[in-house]
């Protein structure tokens, strides 16, 4: 029960940083995710953070993604 | 050309799709609109091995059948509606080899669709240099489909796909994917009974999609809808569960036919590029130096082709003039569509070397490299980072540049895009600011270096680049979105361009600008042509009985004569009447009808307003004779105030109207918004 108090995001990892997808704050938003194969869990990875600090770039089924960080904090990893 | 058998490609972006659409077409190809939406519609035909000829389609790429951005959602309208005839006979999926689970999605709301399906593996190539082993025939087996692998870089498999399609099934005989009921019981079998459908995917698609599609009417649109409420029906909560299930179905399937290794190769590479190319500061250098060189290359590439294009037409017209009898029928075909010809052929070049670059800015994954670097950027006033495409087309040519938002997925980032692109300068008005910086900068050096005209250049150009960026920003305040922008995109793996490709694309755009937008323009310059030949009543005659008279004929030489006769006739012309109605509205400006009626030309084409100019002052020629144009415009006095009447504040005015005509003039020649 103690895990509830430490929701960890995809926004909060930094380049080179591991973590496996559990679910989605925002119904509209993990509909597109999955659909680009973003999906509960499936490993993704930081690869890059744009040179603006927004958007970032992530590794996901063998392919790179690029999302906002906004985005990225609806991803909330195991 | 009859077909016998309708294909539609269809697949995700950066899949090859175009690639192959090339080499199964050749340039037997064209560019339509799909009907009521600026989507563009590319067809082609092959002819295959059995003699007989089949229609393609090229659908925009997307990642699943739920649309995102207004190119996606022709993908289901043209699957889907069964009166339509472009209805595909078959549909040819094309996979990427290297990322099947992504593309598999797709695939399997295609097949559920129950049309009958042809796959085509491609990157086939790339998929075994980095280690990946895919089992075709197992996969087509268990997909009950045809499966050819080929490589469309390549041309490889090609024909083998085209004696796939010549043997495609009539029926659909894939396997199913997923158990698609059990996502809405109750609602897919009420739709399906009143609806007397047969397909529960295709009921469910209904349901999710009857408000975007055309092909049913607005009762049994709202029927679906009313069925939704009665089964508690949630669309999206339906598509995140349809998603799940199908990405289950496609991990099965993958677990037994395809083995990948730990780290792709291609990736590393990218990577290591990407390290540059979005590097904090090199990034940016970088990407400013494309810049740089992508318009020294339009302006100077185009400039000796352009000058061939106008010298052309300028023989052309004065011999036809010989050649032919004068009178108004010469008149309209020779200065009327010509003339309006001209204006529009003179861009080719142009339009053809930006559509180069951007297709290999595009084709290489750079492009999308830039919109990931400026889209922090771009959303602080209210645009997105796709639209630094079109923005950066703008400088060209904002015809196709507003043509190049669609790919913006949400509607408000679009329409600010579509309305700013055409306020930043593009290449055609650079005759304009000339003679109006001529006309009113002195030509003199200021700080040793930099010449004070130069510098007003340069101001025009910053000056166009802020009012865009203040301009979306209130756009930003004013327009309501009705949707929510997202910028969850693919960044595409590096990839050397395809020059086959890159040809293509300059040769498809060109032949678009002419026939979409060139019908506006010349059909514009015909009427401005006719306005400005004829004017109301009997006042031309007047005129040249009055230059009959030996007062004239005596005291000016012939071809002064015409000059007083022309210029005399442009005022008295039903233009010149347009330009004094607007007279009181521009006088507050500095201008007088003159201007006017050059205001109003111009809005055939930016470059019309200096000829206008020049045929107005009553002077020969257009644009050589700039410097007369400046002498008579900076003498001619205001009658009632007596000062000169430009001055440098209305040079600024008159380059902002014209940028308002020629911005309404664009949504026109777009068919939008």
């Amino acid at each position: 029960m103690g895990q509830v108090f430490n929701i960890m995001t995809l926004s909060e990892l930094v380049p080179g940083e591991i973590g496996i997808v559990k679910s989605f704050t925002d119904l509209e938003m993990s509909v597109k995710l999955m659909e680009m194969g973003c999906l509960p869990g499936e490993e993704v990875t930081v690869s890059r953070v744009a040179p603006l600090g927004d958007p970032i770039a992530i590794n996901v089924s063998g392919y790179q993604l690029s999302l906002r960080k906004f985005e990225a904090s609806t991803i909330i990893l195991q | 050309m009859k077909a016998d058998i309708s294909v539609a490609l269809v697949g995700n972006p950066n899949t090859g799709k175009s690639t192959l659409f090339n080499s199964l077409t050749g340039l037997n190809q064209k560019i339509g609109n799909f009907p009521g939406v600026t989507v563009d519609k590319k067809t082609g035909f092959c002819t295959l091995p059995d003699g007989r000829n089949a229609q393609i389609i090229d659908l925009p790429g997307t990642y699943s059948l739920y649309p995102k951005s207004q190119d996606e959602s022709i993908v289901f309208s043209v699957l889907a509606d069964k009166s339509n005839a472009h209805t595909p006979d078959l549909v040819v999926v094309i996979l990427d080899a290297t990322n099947l689970k992504r593309n598999l999605l797709l695939y399997s709301q295609v097949a559920d669709l129950k049309i009958p399906v042809v796959i085509a593996l491609n990157m086939m190539d790339l998929a075994k240099k980095s280690g990946i082993k895919i089992d075709v025939d197992l996969f087509a087996k268990k997909l009950g489909v045809p499966v050819v692998p080929i490589s469309a870089r390549k041309t490889e498999g090609i024909d083998k796909l085209k004696t796939a399609i010549s043997f495609a099934n009539k029926v659909a005989l894939q396997e199913g994917s997923i158990d698609v009921e059990t996502i809405a019981p109750e609602l897919i079998g009420q739709i399906s009974k009143e609806f007397k459908l047969d397909n529960p995917y295709y009921a469910l698609q209904l349901a999710h999609q009857h408000e975007n599609i055309k092909f049913i009417s607005p009762a049994e649109s709202e029927r679906i809808e009313e069925l939704e409420k009665e089964f508690s029906f949630h669309s999206q909560k339906a598509q995140a569960t349809e998603t799940i299930a199908r990405y289950n179905f496609i991990n099965d399937l993958l677990y037994d036919t395809v083995k990948v290794p730990e780290t792709a190769q291609d990736e590393t590479i990218s990577n290591k590029i990407d390290k540059i190319l979005t590097h904090k500061v090199f990034g940016f250098i970088i990407f400013f130096a494309v810049l740089l060189f992508m318009f020294q290359s339009i302006f100077s590439w185009s400039a000796y082709p352009m000058e061939l294009i106008a010298d052309f037409f300028v023989w052309a017209q004065s011999n036809l003039h010989q050649v032919l009898p004068a009178g108004p029928l010469t008149g309209l075909v020779v200065d009327g569509v010509l003339g309006g010809l001209s204006g529009v052929m003179v861009f080719i070049p142009q339009i053809a070397i930006l559509f180069a670059f951007i297709s290999i800015l595009e084709d290489t994954g750079y492009m999308s490299r830039v919109t990931f670097m400026m889209d922090k950027l771009m959303r602080k006033v209210g645009l997105n980072g796709k639209s630094v495409v079109p923005l950066i087309g703008g400088f060209a040519c904002a015809v196709p540049s507003i043509m190049s938002t669609r790919t913006i997925e949400n509607w408000k980032d679009r329409m600010i895009t579509i309305m700013v692109t055409p306020l930043v300068t593009c290449s055609a008005r650079l005759p304009i600011y000339t003679l109006l910086i001529a006309l009113v900068v002195p030509n003199r050096n200021v700080w040793w270096l930099f010449n004070l005209q130069g510098l007003a250049l340069t101001g025009m150009y910053v000056f166009s680049l802020v009012s865009a960026i203040v301009c979306a920003f209130v756009f930003k305040l004013v327009l309501k979105g009705r949707e929510r922008g997202y910028f969850i995109m693919e960044l595409p793996v590096y990839r050397m361009p395809r020059w086959n490709n890159v040809a293509y694309s300059m040769y498809e755009r060109a032949k678009a600008f002419v026939f979409q937008a060139g019908k506006v323009i010349i059909a514009i310059s015909v009427i401005l042509w006719v306005l400005a030949s004829y004017g109301p009543g009997d006042r031309f005659k007047q005129i040249e009985t009055k230059y009959q008279q030996a007062e004239y004929t005596q005291r000016l030489k012939p071809d002064e004569v015409t000059k007083a006769i022309n210029s005399e006739k442009l005022e008295n012309s039903y233009a010149g009447v347009l330009g004094h109605v607007i007279e009181p509205v521009i006088r507050p400006l500095g201008f007088d009808w003159k201007i006017g009626i050059a205001l109003i030309t111009s809005f055939a084409a930016r470059e019309v307003f200096v000829g206008t100019m020049a045929t107005i002052y009553s002077v020969e020629g257009s644009a050589e004779k700039m410097e007369s144009v400046q002498q008579k415009m900076k003498t001619a006095k205001n009658p009632q105030t007596g000062q000169p009447r430009i001055f440098i504040s209305s040079g600024l005015f008159a380059h902002d109207v014209l940028r308002l005509c020629h911005a309404m003039r664009q949504y026109r020649c777009c068919g939008l918004p």
